[in-house]
């Protein structure tokens, strides 16, 4: 259960896995998540699935190096196994024809929101998708990306790939051109609250795709709660989509630095126990 | 309920019950002082976290059993939601007979090393017993009695694997792995059906695993009753959420003829005042999930838990002392209690609270929160309590907290619990259309524990919004005994 049957290395910090999940691969859709335990000592933790392959029962997903548990996945080898995987999680994005829909990803945020791409493209909309990260090196899933993409526009923060600029430089570029209809971010959560902004500016509807600390993912322990529109939410069941100009993105961010020390000292001890 | 009264009679009426009544006379069985439970002392146990109640010695049990005066109509029973056979397994305690104890406990009882650790027995058996009832006396131990049967029998290495009927190719799932679940569950197998239980997380036991601390129910004499049923043939299966890796058409699809769900009351309430959602406010949920079942606290395990030296559990009842004793055994300088009615309304058990007072737990009681306050980084620093008072009584019976104006104040903390109560898990109601549920999303159930559908059972949590491990287990014997009936009527006899 769980083999990694694939592993591509995007860049040093970001790898893409494709692993053994048959049950998840036939019932996951656009928006959902997973939750993994790398073994008996690990701790559980969220990765959005990046696509699916129902007839070889096989999930992907993209990890980046954030902390001690990414840092041990992306030593994992094809062959090798994480110990749980449950899923699939949250509430699947609602795909509908509402004519243009403004994509925009932001560095690892590119994985979640290819499958939501697609099914976008499929479900009959023009899709203009905007993709960004720090540099070149960052920048993943650009050809599939394009392939469901009307428009797409790459952005680097350093100019090194496509225009130099935010990411909200080539959605305001998009939105200038033409009438977006609906709008979806995914990215960094610091990403998301610019992004959010800007839509709001042009009053587009905008759903964003949260990533919060959790721990059983089902509703149980409240680890995940946000607040949106003045309400707490739980991104696990209530999300992880919501609509962006209502979610408090100051407070997330705050509560995703909860166990910065800890997680600190925990790389330490990790990188420590390398050498 | 005739049929039992007429075994229990038979049961009586055997020579070795007849013989041990003859050996001593009852008064001389009443002036036998109850027994007292050995226990960690309070200074030591509040800084490990090994279990509190240390179970009782052989000759104990022998002079607490000889207590009993084996009545011609066991009352004791009437207050076992598992009907558990309580004279004869006590008598075969007193007969120094253990293993054949022990025996009689699983006849009825999935889980008995379990329930001797965390039933309510003063509320149940032990309320009914005929020294509370009628001699006014303190009640015969029949929860440390059920333990110490339990517990021979495991160190014993002899530990017997209930007798199952042959199978009869029928295939049964549960839907989660908790106390209501593994009671369905082992009738289930019993019975001849094959049994799968599915569960969510990584581990089976649903709150026994994360809820409750290995202080008070170790997690390898959970493993242990788990392997026993592993032994029966029930098939165990972790991450696999009913509802979202599969649903329960697909299920039926794959042949299962009828299910129980278990799911428990999964979401945490909050009290939503200001700064709830601060950095180190927990639910209890996840606080003692990420202890008990993540293993936060020790070395090794990469999942991290915020504990500090000024923790405040909000709420009185059986969660949150698990919580505050939690919070002392990782280093708290002040672990306290904020309830806001008095000692006397709390839900917890007796036992509970008595223990919390030795280890040096602060009750705040006739307290209530209204606001959370916090730092630059978005911590939690502090909290303003207002007094209550106590007014006429509300629906529960208890008396109603109300505020008293102006008597806000401030105290300093670091972390905060809150435990004031779960909603029932919406994943199965909402993942299955026409699955009626009640205004507060627990399952509509009848009295043999099944839903608005046919093929759906439910009980524990899911249907009483909150209850204890026992009333769980009840129901999940309830629901097997009735969903048996209904299969072997449609399925077996063709």
């Amino acid at each position: 259960m769980n083999k990694i049957v694939e592993k591509v290395i995007f860049s040093e910090n970001v790898t893409k896995f494709v692993v053994e999940a048959p049950e998840i691969a036939r019932s996951r859709k656009a928006g959902h998540f997973v939750i993994i335990r790398l073994d008996e000592s690990g701790e559980r933790v969220p990765l959005t699935i990046a696509g699916s392959d129902p007839e070889k029962g096989t999930i992907t997903l993209v990890v980046q190096r954030v902390g001690v548990t990414s840092a041990k996945l992306l030593e994992k080898n094809v062959g090798d196994v994480i110990k749980d995987v449950a899923g699939p999680l949250g509430t699947a994005t609602h795909i509908a024809k509402v004519g243009t829909v403004l994509a925009a990803g932001g560095g690892v945020g590119v994985a979640p929101l290819l499958p939501i791409v697609e099914e976008f493209k499929k479900a009959g909309n023009r899709v203009l998708t905007v993709i960004a990260a720090r540099n070149k090196n960052l920048i993943i899933l650009e050809e599939e990306m394009r392939r469901y993409s009307d428009e797409l526009i790459i952005m680097t923060d350093d100019g090194s790939y496509g225009q130099k600029g935010l990411v909200t430089h080539g959605m305001e570029s998009f939105i200038n051109k033409e009438k977006i209809s609906e709008a979806i971010v995914i990215g960094p959560a610091i990403m998301m609250k610019y992004a959010a902004l800007t839509t709001k500016k042009y009053g587009i509807p905008t759903q964003a795709s949260l990533n919060t600390i959790m721990v059983d993912g089902t509703g149980m322990c409240g680890a995940c709660r946000v607040t949106v529109g003045g309400k707490t939410k739980f991104v696990c069941v209530d999300g992880p989509e919501f609509d962006a100009h209502q979610v408090d993105f100051d407070e997330m961010l705050l509560k995703l630095n909860a166990y910065k020390t800890e997680e600190k000292e925990a790389y330490e001890r990790y990188l420590k126990s390398k050498n | 309920m005739e049929n039992i009264l007429e075994y229990l009679k038979e049961e009586r009426a055997q020579a070795w019950r007849d013989e041990l009544r003859k050996k001593i006379k009852s008064k001389d069985r009443t002036a036998i002082v109850r027994v007292k439970m050995h226990e960690q002392d309070h200074d030591i146990r509040s800084r490990n976290n090994l279990e509190v109640n240390l179970g009782l010695k052989k000759e104990e049990a022998v002079i607490e059993a000889q207590r009993c005066l084996d009545c011609v109509t066991p009352t004791c029973i009437k207050g076992c939601p598992v009907n558990i056979n309580i004279p004869k397994f006590v008598k075969k305690i007193e007969k120094e007979d253990f293993l054949g104890a022990a025996k009689v406990l699983k006849e009825t009882n999935s889980l008995p090393a379990v329930c001797g650790r965390v039933c309510p027995q003063e509320k149940q058996c032990e309320q009914e017993c005929f020294y509370t009832q009628k001699l006014k006396l303190a009640p015969v131990a029949i929860g440390y009695l059920e333990r110490f049967a339990a517990d021979f029998e495991r160190e014993s290495g002899m530990s017997s694997t209930p007798d199952v009927a042959e199978n009869n190719g029928i295939k049964v799932a549960s839907i989660g792995s908790g106390p209501a679940a593994l009671a369905w569950a082992s009738d289930m197998a019993r019975f001849g059906y094959k049994v799968t239980v599915f569960e969510a997380l990584h581990e089976i036991g649903g709150v026994l695993k994360y809820g409750i601390p290995e202080f008070r129910l170790p997690n390898k004499i959970v493993d242990f009753e788990i392997d026993n049923m592993k032994k029966m043939g029930i098939e165990f299966r972790t991450n696999f959420i009913v509802g979202k890796t599969m649903t329960i058409d697909d299920l039926r699809e794959a042949g299962y003829k009828a299910f129980f769900v278990g799911s428990g009351a999964g979401l945490p309430r909050f009290m939503n005042i200001p700064g709830e959602n601060a950095i180190g406010v927990f639910s209890a949920n996840e606080y003692l999930t990420r202890i008990n079942l993540m293993n936060a606290a020790k070395i090794n395990f990469d999942t991290p838990v915020l504990s500090g030296l000024n923790v405040a559990i909000i709420g009185g009842g059986n969660t949150a002392m698990d919580s505050v004793r939690t919070a002392k055994r990782l280093g708290a300088e002040h672990a306290m209690i904020i309830y806001r009615r008095s000692e006397e309304e709390m839900p917890a058990r007796i036992e509970e609270v008595k223990h919390a007072k030795e280890e040096g737990i602060e009750f705040l009681n006739l307290n209530n929160p209204v606001e959370y306050k916090f730092d630059k980084n978005g911590k939690v620093t502090s909290m303003i309590l207002q007094k209550m008072v106590l007014g006429e009584p509300d629906a529960s019976g208890r008396r109603s907290p109300v505020p008293l104006e102006n008597s806000e104040y401030e105290i300093p903390v670091d972390t905060v619990v809150v435990a004031v109560g779960t909603s029932p898990n919406p994943l199965i109601p909402a993942s299955v259309s026409g699955l009626k549920t009640t205004r507060w999303g627990t399952i509509v159930v009848n009295e043999d524990m099944q839903s608005s559908i046919e093929d759906i059972y439910a009980g524990g949590d899911i249907v009483r919004g909150g209850a204890t491990v026992i009333l769980a287990m009840g129901d999940g014997r309830t629901a097997a005994a009735a969903m048996h009936k209904n299969l072997a009527k449609k399925l077996l006899t063709k």
